[in-house]
């Protein structure tokens, strides 16, 4: 146990650490370098030379990489001058509400997906199996914000029962405060997510229907439905743990998009706005906490997985 | 995936048995794959999306001319009718006219993209898997880093330093969308590079890269080319993605996806015909290259598993 999750969390301090390494090289890549990309086209050389001077551009490079990470470090994101705020503060004002977001989304997208796998794996090759099959790509294939807009259509104009616009609250709990405008923004996120959680349930189960201790389970006279839902279910759920950690990722995107789509002003919104405004320092601020959130997800997800599953930490002893 | 490499070198052996056993040649394992393919009506409707997209893109304007050049003021947001099958849009060009227009880049931008992802992912997840050890460990620890920024994110930063261009739209798709079959061939090639044949192969002299390119890569052949259809599905999403977020390619060059982001704007005046065409273009050549791929993954396994 002890040596899978050192070896994991070796893995993850160097994937960290190129992270901070493509985020620098991203830095210095800038059209007309940081300092031009920061101050405009209208600033002057001494402004150039004083900026660079008061960020440590003028330093040798890898004095300056060190001098980068041990910022991070420190949650020292730089300052943006688009905003006139650190980007540490823009960044806290926001991520409380995609972390929101994406977590009720989440819950949602378990919540129907694990049913509906589980009828698809039982179902296998059958009418239940095709369908499922072929709506879950249906919305795999649509973009999210056609998916989104289609339902402020369907919802917001046609039906007018809610709002087409997420809640404008400025903390969590005002957000919380206007449950009915989060709806939307939620099921367009959830939508997609269930399309592809529900096909790793389904390919989970069926691998483990077809096991022997199934078989034995069976053979002992075992009610169907305790077999699915206790014996194979759990067996099943541990391999789709790590497949959640995997994914994690895509459902940033899919923030992005909802939240630009919805004008939510969560991390997705802020990137966006900064992306038209060319704010490098929020744009790699933002681009590194996303990347910190998805290898600290994928951590705890394997984590949880080898603490469920036995075999995997003694697979790691061998 | 080891399934899949282990019914493969089955496969192997038995096809060096039959000669000598003196049963009668079977059907050549292409043509196996084949009928598996176009049994599967969802590959084969896939296919026949695919290829009326194609014609309709294509060939589709020289039959249908329209100017989608000059911007004409006097003809926007007019309804569908005469003249105007699908209407116009608000800078009065010719919605049918447009989406072929537009399907080109999309469809060209889609699969060159997904083609060149495939290419890098195939290289790199080839030569970490071979070489194995501390490189490998590397190779693929730079996955994990490029993965662990969500894609949208990374190709939004990107299009912020350099302008989009139709080009540039797939260098900067293709050059971040090689990670996932970077881990598909790594895994195929480890579980290869092992092989007898691979063995007997440098026995002789051969090298490494020589194992790569006729051995490796050729017998990882079925998982890469059913991810590449499935790269090109995606690559299509992000072009559209990235309209949709502002930094598609620049008018008067025009995608279903900016179409669709164009339309956005007017989705409260009623201009329907400016948002479902594109839309729905953009899910139905999604949703084919998907059945595609499916129907490609169902063949390649039924090749290997049937002898």
């Amino acid at each position: 146990m002890g040596t899978f999750i050192l070896k994991r969390l070796g893995q993850a301090v160097v994937v960290v650490i190129l992270v901070t390494m493509i985020a620098f090289a991203l830095l210095h890549s800038l059209p007309g370098g940081a300092a031009r990309a920061t101050l405009g086209k209208e600033a002057t050389q001494e402004q150039i030379d004083q900026f660079n001077h008061d960020n440590g551009f003028d330093l040798p490079v890898p004095q300056q990489y060190v001098r980068y990470v041990g910022d991070i470090a420190q949650g020292d994101f730089g300052y943006s001058y688009k905003l006139n705020q650190d980007v540490s503060d823009a960044i806290n004002q926001r991520l409380p509400k995609t972390i929101l977001l994406s977590l009720i989304s989440t819950i949602l997208a378990i919540g129907f997906a694990v049913p509906l796998g589980v009828w698809q794996a039982v179902k296998r090759n059958r009418g239940p199996d095709y369908t499922i099959t072929i709506a879950a790509m249906l919305a795999y294939s649509t973009p999210i914000f056609f998916l989104g807009l289609l339902l402020i259509i369907l919802f917001s104009q046609v039906w007018p029962i809610l709002p087409p616009e997420a809640p404008q609250g400025y903390t969590v709990a005002e957000v919380m405060g206007d449950p009915k405008a989060l709806i939307l923004p939620v099921i367009t996120l959830a939508i997609v997510t269930v399309a592809s959680y529900s096909r790793y349930v389904r390919s989970s189960m069926v691998d483990n229907l077809n096991e022997q201790y199934v078989r034995t389970a069976r053979a002992k006279g075992m009610s169907e439905a305790r077999v699915v839902f206790v014996h194979t279910l759990r067996n099943a759920m541990f391999p789709v743990i790590t497949l959640l950690g995997l994914y994690i990722p895509a459902l940033f995107s899919g923030a992005l998009v909802v939240e630009t789509l919805f004008n939510f002003n969560g991390m997705g919104l802020l990137f966006w706005q900064s992306a038209q405004n060319r704010d490098y320092p929020i744009l790699l601020g933002v681009t590194i906490i996303l990347a910190l959130a998805t290898v600290i997800g994928a951590l705890v997800a394997d984590m949880l997985y080898a603490v469920a599953d036995p075999r995997v930490r003694l697979a790691g002893k061998k | 995936m080891t399934t899949n490499s282990t019914s493969h070198d089955e496969g192997a052996r038995a096809r060096q048995a039959e000669p000598a056993v003196g049963v009668p040649r079977r059907r050549g394992v292409w043509r196996q794959g084949a009928e598996v393919f176009f049994q599967n009506r969802l590959a084969v409707l896939g296919l026949i999306i695919v290829i009326a997209l194609v014609l309709f893109s294509f060939v589709g304007p020289l039959f249908y001319r329209t100017d989608q050049v000059h911007t004409s003021l006097p003809n926007s947001y007019l309804p569908p009718g005469p003249g105007h099958p699908l209407g116009t849009d608000g800078l009065g060009y010719d919605q049918l006219g447009r989406l072929m227009v537009g399907g080109q880049t999309s469809i060209t931008v889609g699969l060159l993209a997904g083609i060149f992802a495939t290419f890098i992912g195939t290289l790199w997840g080839a030569v970490a898997g071979f070489i194995g050890g501390k490189v490998d460990a590397f190779m693929m620890r730079v996955v994990d880093a490029l993965m662990s920024i969500p894609a949208l994110f990374l190709f939004m930063l990107m299009a912020t330093i350099v302008t989009p261009s139709v080009p540039l739209l797939i260098v900067i798709i293709g050059a971040f969308a090689w990670l996932g079959p970077a881990r598909l061939v790594r895994g195929e090639t480890l579980s290869l590079r092992s092989r007898e044949y691979i063995m007997a192969m440098r026995g002789m002299g051969g090298t490494s890269g020589r194992a790569i390119r006729t051995h490796i890569v050729r017998n990882a052949i079925g998982t890469v080319v059913v991810n590449a259809t499935f790269q090109v599905a995606d690559a299509v999403l992000y072009v559209a993605y990235l309209s949709f977020l502002g930094l598609g390619v620049p008018p008067p060059a025009a995608n279903w996806g900016g179409m669709l982001s164009t339309g956005l704007t007017d989705a409260y005046s009623g201009n329907w015909w400016l948002i479902f065409p594109p839309g729905i273009a953009i899910i139905l050549i999604v949703l084919a290259f998907n059945f595609i791929g499916d129907g490609l993954r169902d063949a390649f396994e039924v090749r290997l598993r049937k002898r």
